[in-house]
């Protein structure tokens, strides 16, 4: 009966009834559209790399290492010796390792100098390797396969020949003219920064710097042409850093330390996963700021939700009188308000994740194409049931106040009300 | 007084009694001061009073929405100061009937939703809805309006709808409070008479309360406010 009579009422005032269910649609999509940006952010975040159990460099801090080695920003603190990474491969608890050679880039896409190991074994997310989508992988030492982010922005295709710039910057001053790469191969897109890397072999790198001083110029006179080059010696004097995958988990940790305590060089080893996690700790003063700014925003809904209600009362004291009449008990009119309220707050929260699963997969393929971001079209999580009671809790908390007057008045005011 | 519906069969039981009734309100001097009142089963009783009077608060008590803190208001022998506040709505769900002067309905709902409104609070009311379409028929409402929603009538039909609200569970006691004193002359005299008729059907007692004393005629027994307190019996 009670419920007949919300939804009769609700029905009677649809007007409003429309502009308030609008208005908490709105935040409450917010609330949802954020938290669940937020846990795809966390996730696409902590799984950029997976299935790597070290990550090897010249000692830093462990999120240098892995914010130059993983995400390509900033530069290394230094080289370590292509040796000792001979070396350390042949450790019996390796059983991949793939080498990384930073320091030139494409019109502003980093270079990564490595080799056929590097799409045998990198794996992202959920333990996916690396696909091609077009093409192969390099064979050949000026060969390049590009990032899907490098292809599609740059508007490469398989055969094109590219020109590699030394230093990171989008512009530079440096180029290695005389040694263009061709593209062979082209990768899926796995909105990690894999997408915004050009690959490249390490002896293509080794090969593009021949005659090369120190300083990161070429030498006037001493430049080596491409054909020469091919007859020289290109293995690596050194590299930038490498990935390590284990025979076993349970060895990472004694290996390590073998690679912290090095007698070689200085090396720093990290576990990416404890990196990552560290590093969106940072991040996730952000995520939460923008969490506590929705939850504003709805508190803000509800408030404006019940001051129409407050105002909406008197016109409603007749109504309650009358069910007063028919021998309703007090507590029936505040019953009746937060009905109304959770009914409202219902549809409100029905019609937001319609909202939200529509534009999200409206927005899909714009989101992968132009941003690399992968969002699942489903935003339900394990905590987003408690984030609509805790919604619904709050409608219910606040439009106590309207209830309680309306209750109060009823117990007041009597049956006689006279208007 | 024939009785040919009564539900309420114990006739030595009065449906309404008051004994020393006293109500005021806080730090005011007593609004109303009765020291008795007793109303037989099919009684008609009409009171007169002018504003202020203390009409409202009255009926009010004897619909048990004010608690009674001094004396005691029996309706068919139930005491309300006895009662809960739960137990005074749920006795004014069952046994009294309340008729406003004006805007009775819920304007959303449907006219035969409205009568029925009763049957939600009320314990159990036999065949509510068969009741409910024989009030209405009698009243005079067609089966074509039943459907429409309340706001659509005139305050003739409204008011007659709320008579059908009222009588729906057969109550001890109908209360009315100028229920007349939005309709014209020719409305109010069938009105009047549709009423009565139907309250004596149902052998429920009557308390008409108005300060329009050319309504006395309709009854058999009057009190002004001024007897009650003197505690005048009708007779």
């Amino acid at each position: 009966m009670l419920m007949q009579l919300a939804r009769a009422s609700l029905w009677n005032r649809k007007g409003t009834v429309l502009m308030t269910v609008i208005s908490l649609t709105i935040s409450i999509a917010l609330l949802l559209g954020i938290d669940h940006i937020r846990h795809e952010a966390k996730s696409s975040f902590t799984s950029t790399v997976s299935g790597t159990d070290l990550i090897v460099g010249a000692r830093s801090s462990q999120l240098n290492l892995l914010l130059y080695s993983v995400f390509r920003i900033g530069n290394a603190t230094n080289n370590i010796g292509w040796k000792n990474y001979q070396q350390v491969k042949t450790h019996p608890q390796v059983a991949w390792s793939i080498p990384l050679s930073l320091g030139d880039s494409h019109r502003g896409y980093r270079v990564i100098g490595t080799n056929e190991d590097y799409f045998k074994f990198y794996q992202y997310g959920e333990k996916h390797p690396l696909k091609l989508a077009e093409g192969k992988v390099f064979a050949g030492v000026y060969q390049a396969v590009l990032g899907s982010v490098v292809a599609q922005k740059l508007g490469y295709t398989l055969g094109e020949q590219i020109i590699l710039s030394h230093g990171v910057g989008s512009v530079s001053f440096a180029q290695h003219k005389d040694k263009p790469f061709e593209v062979v191969g082209i990768l899926a897109p796995t909105g990690t920064p894999v997408d915004q890397s050009v690959h490249i072999p390490l002896e293509g790198i080794e090969a593009i710097h021949l005659g090369w001083q120190g300083g990161g110029m070429p030498a006037p006179g001493r430049s080596v042409s491409t054909e020469q080059s091919l007859t020289m010696d290109l293995e690596p004097k050194v590299i930038t850093a490498y990935m390590l995958g284990l025979t076993s988990k349970m060895a990472t940790f004694a290996v390590q330390r073998q690679l912290n305590e090095f007698k070689g060089e200085p090396l720093s080893a990290i576990l990416p996963g404890v990196a990552l996690a560290e590093l969106w700790q940072m991040l996730s003063m952000v995520e939460n700021m923008l969490l506590l700014i929705t939850v504003l925003v709805i508190v803000a809904t509800l408030v404006g939700i019940v001051t129409t209600l407050l105002a909406g009362l008197k016109e409603r004291q007749r109504e309650m009188a009358i069910l007063r009449a028919v021998g309703a008990p007090a507590a029936t009119v505040f019953l009746l308000i937060e009905l109304e309220l959770l009914l409202m707050a219902l549809l409100s929260i029905g019609s937001a994740f319609v909202i939200l699963v529509a534009g999200l997969w409206g927005f899909r393929e714009l989101l992968a194409s132009q941003y690399g971001l992968f969002i699942s079209i489903n935003p339900w999580h394990d905590q987003t049931a408690l984030l609509l009671t805790a919604v619904l809790g709050l409608t219910l908390l606040l439009g106590a106040i309207p209830a309680f007057l309306a209750y109060r008045r009823a117990l007041a005011s009597g049956l006689m009300v006279r208007l | 007084m024939g009785i040919v519906m009564s539900a309420h069969t114990d006739l030595k039981i009065p449906a309404l009694e008051l004994k020393s009734l006293v109500f005021s309100w806080p730090g005011q001097a007593a609004l109303l001061d009765i020291p008795q009142l007793k109303l037989e089963q099919g009684q008609h009783l009409f009171i007169y009073g002018s504003s202020g009077s203390g009409k409202t608060t009255l009926l009010n008590l004897l619909a048990g929405i004010y608690p009674c803190k001094y004396g005691d208001i029996l309706i068919a022998g139930q005491s309300m100061a006895a009662s809960s506040a739960a137990k005074r709505d749920q006795l004014r769900a069952s046994s009294i009937g309340v008729v406003f002067q004006q805007l009775n309905l819920i304007p959303y709902l449907s006219v035969l939703q409205n009568v029925l409104l009763v049957s939600a609070f009320a314990k159990k009311i036999q065949q509510a809805e068969q009741r409910a379409r024989y009030l209405l028929q009698k009243l005079g409402l067609e089966q074509q309006l039943w459907q429409a929603p309340a706001n659509q009538l005139s305050v003739g039909q409204q008011q007659r709808v709320a008579i059908a609200r009222a009588l729906l569970s057969q109550p001890a006691l109908l209360i009315a409070d100028e229920p007349t004193s939005a309709l014209d002359h020719k409305h109010r005299d069938g009105f009047m008479q549709l009423m009565l008729a139907e309250a004596e059907l149902c052998g429920t007692t009557v308390v008409f309360v108005s300060h329009d004393p050319a309504l006395r005629a309709y009854f058999k027994f009057e009190l002004d406010m001024e007897q009650l307190h003197k505690g005048v019996q009708p007779c």
